[in-house]
């Protein structure tokens, strides 16, 4: 290509130009790409939730289920012996301490997976980590077909995923992870937001 | 010279000042565009599927005329064409049925290729775009699956969408800008809609003729992968063992067509659904967020693949693997030009080892996808891993087998045999 004939001045202009034409492509295809993202009303629709608990302890095991995000989030209440006997499952779980940081927000990250102090109240996003079903709820701590020392939890129609009261993936089934953790603060004790974490928190 | 040659001719003289390369183009496609003389049964496929490519279009065109790309719309819209709009039924079975029929005519198309060794030299150039025509096909065929929006739909778009989650950082992130929201939802249905009916189509149509484009330089392959244009008779100037595509082809083409056509109008008038596998039941329930359908396989002719995803275990807290598994398995076609180092084309010629080996890969991969389909009991996974190790092995080790084992002398001429 080096042909002496042509001015380099010549050839600097022309390498000048296309580069200033990449640039004017990539800058044009910036709308385009971005016209792919959530819309600002995707955006407002994933806005946080604001929740009425008030009437949870109308019944007991009673679970509310509310749309965050399209998904469906429950909110249910565990007894004392419910709490007491999810800490004995720990050897039989995937990841006890809920050590993947993508599932269980750092101020949730602890045995009931709850907020601190909290503990009573669950906030879990119902949507199975295997492929997106919405498991049962089958608190009774009463022998399941599917686990002889059912302590109560959830169960997975589709594939036979099973999660326990925290929402602790067991092992040796499809879903490889437990479920996820919203991010949530309590107003006050009736008032639930879902989508905004507590104050201070990550 | 009467007045209607003078007509024509003034015309043709006409457009002839005008684009001195038409009748040249016209010459080297058609009427100069030598073929073997010796294609068989699996030389129907090239043309078939373009044939099914324009039935997609037409019938596309007109289903776009009363289709709602909207969550809330949609499914009620392609249930207003099946009855209410005059023969719209008959056009969304020609158009669905139309999806499956291509697939049917690429895959024995692409089969043609591997037994023939169609991809070989000076042929690469034809295979690759081959190739890439059937990854946007799939793309293609993904997402007008996604638009009736019913459960199959819906599910189906979930998990593949949520295929790119498992790339690594950013997978998240991919998700939520490939459906436009936090969930497959209405902005989803609507840019799908979008690549469907023209962004996917344009680009297969230009692939489509850069494919013919890069064939008709090189001429076809043939089936005993012979030189047809090694000779000449001594007289008339003329190939022996070519004939020109029009009138010859296109009238064997046209044969081929109407028995083609034939079949698919059976399909489309009496078994439309072909059983579940070319419209799912479940597709006939309205999309539904919250609850999955219990059984989540996609349409028949991503099985295989779908196969491999499943067989391959999550391991180190991701399921990448089976997805690069699954992605590999379609790229990894681009590369047979250069796997394959067998000294002959045709599987006419080749070693028995060779034969075996193209026959079992045939089986495996009908196999996968019959597993595909199943819902994946430990024996059938272990099959299905199994197969996929097959599957691979073919590819990887090819430069090796290929050339294991006696091969046949190439005939210099072509054989016929009547």
């Amino acid at each position: 290509m080096a042909n002496e004939e042509v001015s380099s001045s010549r050839r600097n202009l022309l390498i000048a130009t296309g580069v200033v034409g990449a640039m004017g492509v990539v800058g044009a295809s910036v709308p385009f790409i971005s016209s792919f993202q959530p819309s600002a009303r995707a955006k407002t629709a994933g806005a946080p939730v604001d929740v009425d608990i008030s009437k949870i302890d109308n019944e007991p095991g009673m679970r509310m289920i509310v749309q965050w995000r399209g998904q469906p989030v429950w909110i249910f209440k565990r007894s004392k012996e419910q709490l007491a006997a999810m800490v004995t499952l720990d050897g039989r779980l995937v990841d006890p301490k809920s050590d993947n940081a993508d599932q269980t927000p750092a101020f949730a990250k602890n045995e009931a997976r709850t907020i601190v102090g909290k503990e009573n109240i669950a906030v879990i996003v119902g949507i199975c980590t295997h492929l997106g079903c919405s498991p049962s709820y089958v608190p009774e701590m009463i022998p399941q077909a599917y686990d002889s020392e059912w302590k109560g939890g959830f169960y997975c129609p589709c594939h036979q995923s099973r999660f326990d009261l925290a929402g602790r993936v067991f092992q040796g089934v499809p879903a490889p992870s437990n479920l996820k953790v919203p991010p949530y603060h309590f107003v006050d004790d009736a008032h639930v937001v879902i989508g905004v974490p507590p104050e201070g928190a990550a | 010279m009467n007045v209607i040659d003078k007509a024509v001719a003034g015309v043709t003289g006409w457009f002839n000042d005008r684009t001195p390369g038409l009748i040249p183009a016209y010459k080297k496609h058609m009427t100069e565009y030598y073929a073997p003389k010796n294609f068989n049964f699996f030389y129907y496929f090239g043309s078939l599927a373009l044939l099914v490519l324009v039935n997609q279009i037409v019938t596309g065109i007109f289903l776009t005329m009363h289709f709602k790309p909207s969550a809330a719309e949609a499914f009620a819209s392609v249930e207003y064409i099946m009855r209410d709009v005059p023969g719209g039924s008959t056009i969304r079975y020609m158009h669905s049925t139309g999806a499956s029929l291509f697939f049917i005519t690429v895959y024995f198309h692409m089969f043609r290729g591997l037994i023939y060794g169609s991809y070989q030299k000076p042929r690469e150039l034809v295979w690759l775009l081959g190739v890439l025509i059937f990854l946007v096909l799939m793309a293609e065929a993904f997402m007008g699956y996604v638009l009736p929006w019913g459960q199959m739909s819906y599910w189906g778009a979930q998990v593949i969408i949520n295929l790119f989650g498992t790339v690594p950082v950013i997978g998240p992130e991919l998700t939520e800008w490939i459906r436009g929201d936090y969930l497959v939802s209405d902005a989803t249905i609507n840019r799908f809609f979008a690549l469907h009916v023209i962004a996917m189509p344009l680009v297969i149509l230009l692939l489509v003729v850069l494919h013919l484009g890069a064939l008709h330089e090189v001429g076809s392959n043939n089936p005993e992968g012979v030189d047809v244009k090694k000779h000449k008779d001594k007289e008339t100037g003329k190939y022996l063992d070519a004939i020109p595509f029009h009138p010859y082809y296109t009238v064997k083409d046209l044969f081929g067509a109407g028995f083609f056509l034939t079949l698919a109008a059976f399909i489309v008038f009496f078994a439309p659904t072909f059983g579940g596998f070319f419209l799912e039941h479940d597709n006939f329930v309205p999309a539904n967020p919250l609850v999955t359908p219990a059984h989540i396989a996609p349409v028949w002719y991503f099985t295989p693949f779908y196969a491999m995803l499943r067989a391959i275990p999550s391991f180190f807290g991701t399921q990448i693997w089976g997805v690069l598994v699954m992605g590999g398995a379609t790229l990894i076609l681009f590369l047979l030009p250069w796997l394959d180092r067998s000294p002959v084309k045709s599987i006419r010629h080749r070693s028995v080892f060779s034969k075996v080996m193209i026959a079992l890969f045939t089986i495996s991969f009908i196999t996968l996808g019959w597993l595909g389909m199943q819902s994946g009991s430990p024996g059938q996974k272990l099959t299905a891993q199994i197969l996929t190790a097959f599957y691979f092995g073919f590819f990887i080790f090819m430069p090796w087998w290929s050339r294991i084992g006696e091969t046949k002398p190439v005939p210099d001429r072509v054989t016929m045999h009547d």
